[in-house]
């Protein structure tokens, strides 16, 4: 029938609802893929959008070359002074950072022993990545590493004082015999066990006690010179505060999670009453009633050292604030999970274990990385009671009259800070590969 | 300095609980003093320093540290153990250090702190002595070609912020019947950002500070700091009250490291100068008579302190003077008989 298009709406043999003309050509559809799609759908969908865009875009160009100007091009990248810096055509004082990078590294641990400290924070880099790297071979081993084996080797390698209370073994010859005497005991029995593989959890810890104490004996043999924590500072403190803090909240604050949903009325009493009470202050008074008032309550020989007092006060205070992101995840369990766990006959610590934790856990990942970031970058707290962190040696250092001015301060900064974000924005980048990873079942 | 109503108050209670130790001992007996017992056992002395305050305490790039202040906890430990390195040097705030001191957890005070009669009779501590004359002072262009504070009449002056110098400086105008302009800053840091940029004529603060700000304007040399001096602030360590043999051995530190200065004898002619005939030169290097005894040290004490951490003119030279980047005139914290005040009681 393709005459028929073609004659006109007169025509009698056409019915008059059927379109004698053909229609215009439609234009081709607007292309969904390539870089101009994309700038459509993503910058431009509508009026409003594209103002935002451009309003976007001339902040950024208010913004970024003066920017690169101070950070980039106007930078002093060497200098032996400041002199060069104070200049008011200078921008950012690098040289500076270059300068004080040790003491903002390391605070003032000796230089000639700072090989001491690379090699914890690499042992410890090392030990974390691979804990933390999904599908790795070994994590278990490399996780109990780090929490067992690292910190007390960690501790030896840094103080240069032997990890185990040497002061604690007798001094007497007889002593001395019976001490021998219940180490021979020991490796006895935790061999006997191994070989009868019954208890072998409890045979591996009796080795591991005796490989401590060994340790401990022919770590004095090494004669690492002794560096008290009074010298530790920098970039080296504030990981180390960070770190004792995050290896001791969760775990501290899952069992005051789970103490507070405890059908025990003591143990819910004494959870309820440590988490409301350390929430309800500020980690400032934390710290400063660690620090000023602990030393009145108890003898001189007793006082603890001045940086374990603020690692004791920021664990503490973090773990409180873990329990209760925590029980937020517990709660998120539904009642059958419980009931059904009871059902297979589990026990109370089975069921916690396999079934609710690592529910729980997941849910909270949000929750929890927060409370590490915040925990990462309160930290800085602790150089209110006199400890070089990271932050401190910087602040302190732009005091220098060799180097003091204006800009040089805005460049330790903006060095501090880019450190901060590096080690922030890793963290949440971390938990949300996590929280993927993790949810891809309940996804689909 | 000043310190918060509460930082007093505990520091007050703290003095009121501690039961003195009881420092009298008969005469002719070598000295026994409870701390300077502690400090021996540990090997360490536990020095209170200002965690930052250029040329008075404050860690170099390697973390040593440095400045007048840590100079004379030095000199101490020089003169205990013959090793100025054996000091464990904790910064302390404004807020905590009395406590600190109160609590035993320092043995010396030495951050720059002002000796004033509240901090002796309210909160138990004891001044030693002044080691560095401070007073409140100005700063002006050069081009201004101001040679005295007095000439600043109907000047604008930019100034902190609710402390001590504001009403030091109120006063000072009104005694001399001045007008001025206050420009007013939160901190420190923006009034001196002012000043640089021209908003004031002058720029006020104690003179130690006027010194360590001049260094970070633009053209240092371009700005004066004026000889006037409108207030009084005798910076000193400080020990807490109840012990006074060591107070007696901190004092003595000090006046030890001033005599060697007026006695010309230093760092480098130490040694030489034992072998001298004055007696005065003898006494202070312990060649002759006892005085090390009753400090409960060696007799060599001075001698120590001299040889590790120098005189008190080598360690101002260092630390804040000609020396250093501050470039600190000496002005009243010259010697005596050199036109300033700074007086030590002779050794005999």
């Amino acid at each position: 029938m393709g005459a028929t298009s073609s004659t006109g709406p007169t025509s009698p043999s056409q019915p008059s609802f059927v379109r004698s003309a053909m229609t215009a050509d439609r234009s081709p559809p607007v292309p969904t893929s390539g870089p101009l799609a994309w700038l459509r759908d993503n910058l431009f969908p509508g009026p409003m959008s594209a103002v935002a865009t451009i309003l976007g875009l001339l902040f950024l160009l208010w913004v970024i070359p003066p920017l690169a100007r101070f950070l980039f091009l106007d930078a002093i990248w060497s200098a032996d002074n400041g002199d060069a810096c104070r200049a008011p055509e200078a921008g950012a004082c690098w040289a500076y950072v270059r300068q004080k990078f040790g003491f903002f590294m390391y605070g003032s641990y000796p230089r000639e022993d700072v090989w001491r400290v690379n090699l914890t924070l690499v042992a410890g880099a090392v030990l974390t990545l691979w804990m933390l790297w999904p599908d790795a071979r070994g994590r278990g081993g490399a996780a109990l590493a780090f929490f067992t084996v690292y910190p007390v080797l960690a501790f030896g390698i840094l103080t240069g004082s032997p990890p185990f209370p040497i002061g604690w073994l007798p001094s007497s010859p007889e002593g001395q015999i019976a001490w021998m005497v219940l180490i021979v005991a020991l490796f006895a029995t935790a061999s006997t066990l191994f070989y009868l593989n019954r208890y072998t959890g409890w045979a591996i810890a009796i080795f591991g006690f005796i490989a401590w104490s060994e340790l401990g004996s022919w770590w004095s043999s090494l004669e690492l010179p002794l560096v008290g924590t009074h010298l530790w500072g920098g970039i080296f403190v504030s990981l180390l505060v960070a770190t004792v803090g995050i290896v001791f909240s969760l775990p501290l604050g899952i069992a005051l999670a789970l103490g507070r949903r405890s059908q025990m009325p003591v143990l819910r009493f004494l959870s309820v009453m440590l988490i409301e009470f350390v929430r309800g202050v500020p980690l400032i008074t934390v710290l400063v009633m660690a620090n000023t008032m602990l030393p009145l309550f108890v003898p001189d020989s007793w006082s603890p050292d001045r940086l374990l007092r603020p690692l004791i006060g920021v664990a503490l205070f973090s773990a409180v604030y873990m329990a209760e992101v925590v029980r937020g995840g517990l709660q998120s369990v539904p009642k059958g999970q419980y009931e059904g766990a009871m059902s297979l006959g589990l026990s109370w610590w089975q069921m916690t274990r396999l079934v609710v934790l690592p529910q729980a856990l997941v849910t909270v990942i949000p929750g929890i990385v927060n409370s590490f970031i915040a925990l990462f970058k309160d930290t800085t707290l602790v150089a209110i009671v006199g400890i070089f962190d990271f932050l401190k040696a910087v602040d302190t250092g732009r005091l220098d009259p060799v180097w003091a001015g204006p800009k040089i301060s805005t460049t330790g900064y903006v060095f501090a800070a880019i450190f901060y974000f590096i080690f922030c924005f890793g963290m949440s980048r971390y938990s949300m590969m996590m929280e993927r990873r993790h949810s891809a079942g309940r996804s689909r | 300095m000043r310190t918060s109503i509460l930082s007093n108050a505990i520091a007050g209670a703290v003095c009121a609980l501690m039961l003195s130790a009881p420092g009298a001992f008969a005469q002719g007996q070598p000295a026994k003093s409870p701390t300077l017992d502690k400090i021996q056992k540990a090997g360490t002395l536990n020095c209170g320093v200002n965690p930052g305050l250029a040329g008075f305490s404050m860690p170099d790039d390697k973390g040593l540290w440095l400045g007048i202040d840590v100079d004379l906890c030095r000199a101490v430990a020089a003169a205990i153990f013959n090793d100025p390195t054996k000091v464990k040097f904790i910064p302390m705030t404004a807020k905590d250090r009395f406590t600190a001191l109160q609590t035993g957890e320092i043995d010396i005070l030495a951050r720059n702190g002002t000796w004033t009669m509240q901090r002796e009779t309210e909160l138990g501590l004891l001044f030693t002595a002044t080691n560095y004359y401070d007073g409140q002072g100005f700063m002006v262009r050069k081009k201004l070609n101001v040679t005295s504070a007095l000439e600043l009449s109907q000047a604008s002056i930019c100034v902190q912020q609710g402390t001590t110098t504001e009403l030091n400086l109120a006063d000072f105008f009104r005694a001399n019947n001045m007008k001025y302009e206050v420009i007013a800053f939160a901190t420190s840091n923006e009034a001196v950002k002012a000043y640089d940029s021209g908003r004031c004529d002058a720029f006020t603060t104690d003179a130690s500070g006027l010194y360590a700000e001049r260094v970070k304007l633009a053209n240092a040399n371009d700005h004066v700091v004026l000889s006037e001096i409108i207030s009084k602030e005798p910076l000193g360590p400080a020990v807490r009250q109840g012990d006074d043999i060591w107070f007696n051995i901190v004092k003595w530190a000090h006046f030890a490291m001033v005599n060697a200065e007026e006695l010309g004898v230093n760092k480098g002619n130490a040694d030489e100068q034992a072998k001298s005939i004055k007696p005065d030169v003898r006494r202070l290097l312990g060649v002759e008579n006892e005085f090390g005894k009753f400090l409960g040290l060696s007799n060599d004490w001075a001698m120590r302190i001299i040889k590790h951490v120098g005189n008190y003119g080598e360690s101002f030279e260092r630390n804040i003077g000609a020396g250093s980047r501050l470039r600190i005139d000496r002005g009243v914290n010259k010697l005596w008989n050199k036109g300033g005040i700074m007086y030590a009681p002779p050794i005999r």
